[in-house]
């Protein structure tokens, strides 16, 4: 086969440098692999802080934990675990070829999304802010953390409370990136960028969603359910 | 498919040059940079050593040009503040900025593709937008100089409490350091992916040339190591700007007052986050020079390796382990006996890979008929270097003499001669080696060995002052040399044999520099294998063709080191030539 045959071969989606689809996609998938092995250690890194003042001071720790509210977080929870079923949905209707329903499968997972920070910031960030429970120059718990004025170390209650807004707020973070590419995502949907043939980018938003919902499912027990 | 050059003209070119992605192009765009903040780390060094031999002595030729005002150098002498500066951004540049990028961004991107004879890396828009992260880190970091209050003061590591109540030259320099991870980060994932997907037809895990698989092991560091230094980072940042207290400890006192944090943080958890990064980050130096050096050394004694598997296998070895060793820079930290000897017989562990590999690479010379090339002198001298650097260390791993010798210049002295006359010196061989692979002209020769004598005494004549004066019990962070210290005086005299080395280092660096641009130009021309090498490399011409390397795709059909076969016509096998 001369040069020329092979090229009009190929497929439009694969990249110059790669001999086949498929090694393209082993490449591709082995890549956003190692990304999200990192991202557990990045994560790592944040759990190992946790770990370390966790056990130097537990009773900050129930002290803390008992000011955050089970049920919010349970309800973000759920929404989160929700929003990862409409991706992992989005992701079949991708490989069967049904654009329509990818999409709204990717709007819903937006929208689910969208409320989980919604949430986060209305029920639980901003009434902490406005009640003294941000560490450093605004530290003073009033209002309906009055309780926590009372408690011994205060020092270590707003370790607690850090790293909650820093583990909660990495979290939310990728959450905000992941916001970005399903946008971007949504577009190229609505331009019949995918389908049976082309559906990696949709599978790897998938992981890396599921990933973000992973790291949430941590979170959530070590920080809301202390006992 | 786009045709590799639809634009002409000068600014085409320069668009081209910065937009392509072509992984040659990023790679020449990471050793240009690299090599430019070797030299600029370099240069801070210097006024340090001026002032280490000279304490308070207006710099030489320099110092007239600075007014008694002048901020940080008033009069020529460098304040204690600003040299405190120059020694974190030593470290920070020569380690982030420039050995790493030079030898992963610029070797890896650049050999590792055309040893696989593939076509390019997996990723060759990451690739790109890897280099883009390391040179916005590199501004990011200088620019924090022009800061008001210069740029970060607190050591390479920056250990809190100090790197938190410090100037804000540290918030620049998290920033910068985040970049370069991100930069790292797509940087050791292209390199993964490539190697692991990309090989030609018949190459084999076990016929990869050494280098590669060193290539391979310090991707794998570089990708699970830095993560959790970001996450310090993070925390860190948020002790500066919010107020947070997760490194600051209760009860600091700064100058006679009290320091106003809530406190209850621990100092030690960011050592630990902060070394499990930085002491894979040594192997990251080290692996992709023993890579340059057994590619070097194989082609120039006409033998194949000595014991290539018993090398991978160590590498890999060596990888695992040290993600194993982090705290035996933490001896002294009041960690506790336990830990101290768990880290130390992991240490002693992690030396026996090192050995194995620096080893074979010495018994690899045995019965060749040795070429005495420019690289080859680098090669042959980053053996005996290394060992020095490698032995020196046994006595800091043990937790015992690390007591004496704990932050001393005799610390200094050793992983200086691991990294300069060691790492170094295998980088400069890969330099020399691949120059004609890259340009198409050879080095020049009689230049290279000027470059290489003078530098080899000179390395020495800094690095053996310092591991005396740490014998002597000198602390590293004394800011008039030890003169004013009881403890220092003694051995006070020997700074100012390091320095003049230094200087003269400094001075027949002319050679390397004024050899790397000549030639471009003048250099022998050559054809694509000059070095009668093996490995495929070698079978794409020179330069590679652009986007796609070589003329046909090639295939492997034997190990990569394969030299004086026996019943061959020749005494070098390429791999890509078939058995007749």
């Amino acid at each position: 086969m001369s040069s020329a045959e092979a090229k009009a071969d190929r497929s439009p989606y694969l990249a110059h440098h790669f001999e086949s689809i498929e090694q393209q996609e082993e490449s591709c998938t082995l890549g956003m692999w190692l990304f999200l092995a990192q991202e557990v250690m990045f994560f790592g890194g944040l759990f190992m802080a946790y770990a370390v003042y966790r056990y130097m001071y537990p009773d900050a720790w129930l002290e803390g934990s008992g000011a955050l509210s089970i049920k919010i977080g349970g309800i973000n929870t759920v929404v989160l675990l929700v929003s990862s079923f409409s991706m992992a949905m989005g992701v079949y209707y991708c490989q069967i070829g049904n654009s329509k329903n990818l999409f709204r499968a990717l709007l819903v997972t937006l929208f689910l999304g969208f409320v989980f920070v919604a949430i986060k910031l209305k029920f639980e960030y901003f009434p902490k802010f406005a009640e003294g429970l941000f560490p450093g120059d605004g530290w003073g718990p009033h209002g309906h953390y009055a309780d926590l004025a009372s408690f011994g170390d205060q020092g270590a209650l707003q370790i607690f409370f850090f790293l909650y807004f820093v583990m909660t707020g990495m979290h939310a973070f990728h959450m905000l990136i992941g916001f970005v590419i399903l946008v971007v995502l949504m577009v190229m949907t609505k331009q019949n960028k995918f389908g049976p043939q082309r559906f990696m980018p949709i599978l790897f938003f998938g992981l890396y969603w599921h990933f973000v919902d992973i790291v949430w499912v941590f979170i959530f027990p070590m920080f809301y359910l202390v006992t | 498919m786009k045709p590799s050059t639809g634009n002409s003209g000068a600014l085409g070119k320069i668009a081209h040059f910065f937009f392509s992605t072509d992984h040659k192009v990023v790679a020449i765009q990471y050793v240009v940079s690299a090599l430019i903040m070797l030299f600029v780390g370099f240069l801070f060094m210097l006024l340090m050593r001026w002032q280490l031999a000279y304490p308070f002595q207006s710099l030489p030729l320099i110092g007239g040009w600075f007014p008694e005002d002048h901020p940080t150098m008033p009069g020529g002498v460098i304040t204690a503040n600003f040299y405190n500066q120059l020694g974190a951004m030593h470290g920070t540049i020569m380690i982030f900025l420039a050995v790493v990028p030079l030898a992963v961004g610029g070797f890896g991107t650049y050999l590792v593709p055309l040893m696989l004879g593939a076509t390019g890396l997996a990723f060759p828009r990451l690739s790109k937008l890897g280099y883009w992260c390391y040179l916005s880190g590199t501004l990011i970091l200088l620019g924090s100089f022009f800061l008001p209050g210069g740029a970060a003061n607190s050591g390479w590591t920056a250990y809190p409490p100090l790197s938190v109540i410090e100037n804000a030259g540290q918030t620049t320099w998290l920033i910068g350091v985040a970049f370069v991870y991100f930069s790292s980060l797509v940087l050791s994932i292209n390199i993964l992916t490539t190697i692991v997907q990309l090989r030609c037809k018949g190459l084999g895990f076990m016929r990869l040339p050494f280098f590669v698989w060193s290539q391979l092991v310090t991707s794998v560091l570089l990708l699970l190591a830095f993560p959790p230094l970001v996450a310090a980072a993070v925390m860190q940042l948020l002790d500066r700007v919010l107020g947070s207290s997760f490194f600051l400890p209760s009860g600091l006192v700064v100058s006679g007052e009290a320091l106003d944090v809530s406190g209850g943080g621990s100092a030690l958890l960011w050592q630990h986050l902060f070394w499990f990064l930085a002491h894979p980050e040594v192997y990251v130096l080290l692996l992709p020079a023993f890579g340059v050096v057994a590619e070097v050394i194989a082609a120039n004694t006409r033998k194949p390796l000595f014991g290539y598997k018993g090398m991978v296998y160590s590498s890999i070895f060596l990888g695992i382990m040290s993600m194993l060793v982090w705290a035996h820079h933490m001896f002294l930290t009041g960690m506790g006996i336990t830990l101290s000897e768990f880290f130390q017989i992991t240490t002693i562990i992690i030396s026996l890979p090192a050995v194995i590999v620096a080893t074979s690479l010495v018994v690899s010379l045995w019965g060749g008929s040795i070429r005495f090339s420019v690289p080859m002198l680098y090669a042959l001298a980053f053996l005996p270097m290394f060992g020095i650097g490698g032995l020196t260390g046994l006595p800091l791993a043990m937790s015992a003499t690390n007591i004496m010798l704990h932050d001393t210049y005799y610390v200094i002295g050793h992983f200086h001669y691991v990294v300069a006359p060691g790492i170094l010196f295998a980088l400069f061989a890969g330099i020399y080696h691949w120059y004609p692979k890259v340009t198409g002209r050879k080095m020049n020769d009689r230049l290279g060995r000027w470059h290489f004598w003078p530098t080899l005494i000179c390395m020495n004549g800094i690095f053996s002052h310092q591991i005396l004066q740490g014998f002597a019990g000198v602390s590293r962070r004394l800011y008039d040399g030890g003169e004013s210290y009881a403890h220092g005086m003694e051995a006070f005299g020997l700074n100012s044999g390091a320095t003049w080395a230094a200087f003269g280092l400094l001075l027949v660096q002319a050679f390397f520099i004024v050899n790397f641009f000549y030639s471009l130009k003048w250099g022998e021309k050559v054809d694509r294998n000059p070095w009668k090498a093996t490995s495929l490399e070698w079978a794409a011409p020179s330069p590679p063709l652009p986007e796609v390397n070589f003329e046909t795709p090639p295939a492997a059909y034997r190990d990569a080191m394969t030299y004086s076969e026996p019943g061959a016509e020749k005494d070098y096998s390429p791999q890509w030539e078939p058995s007749s």
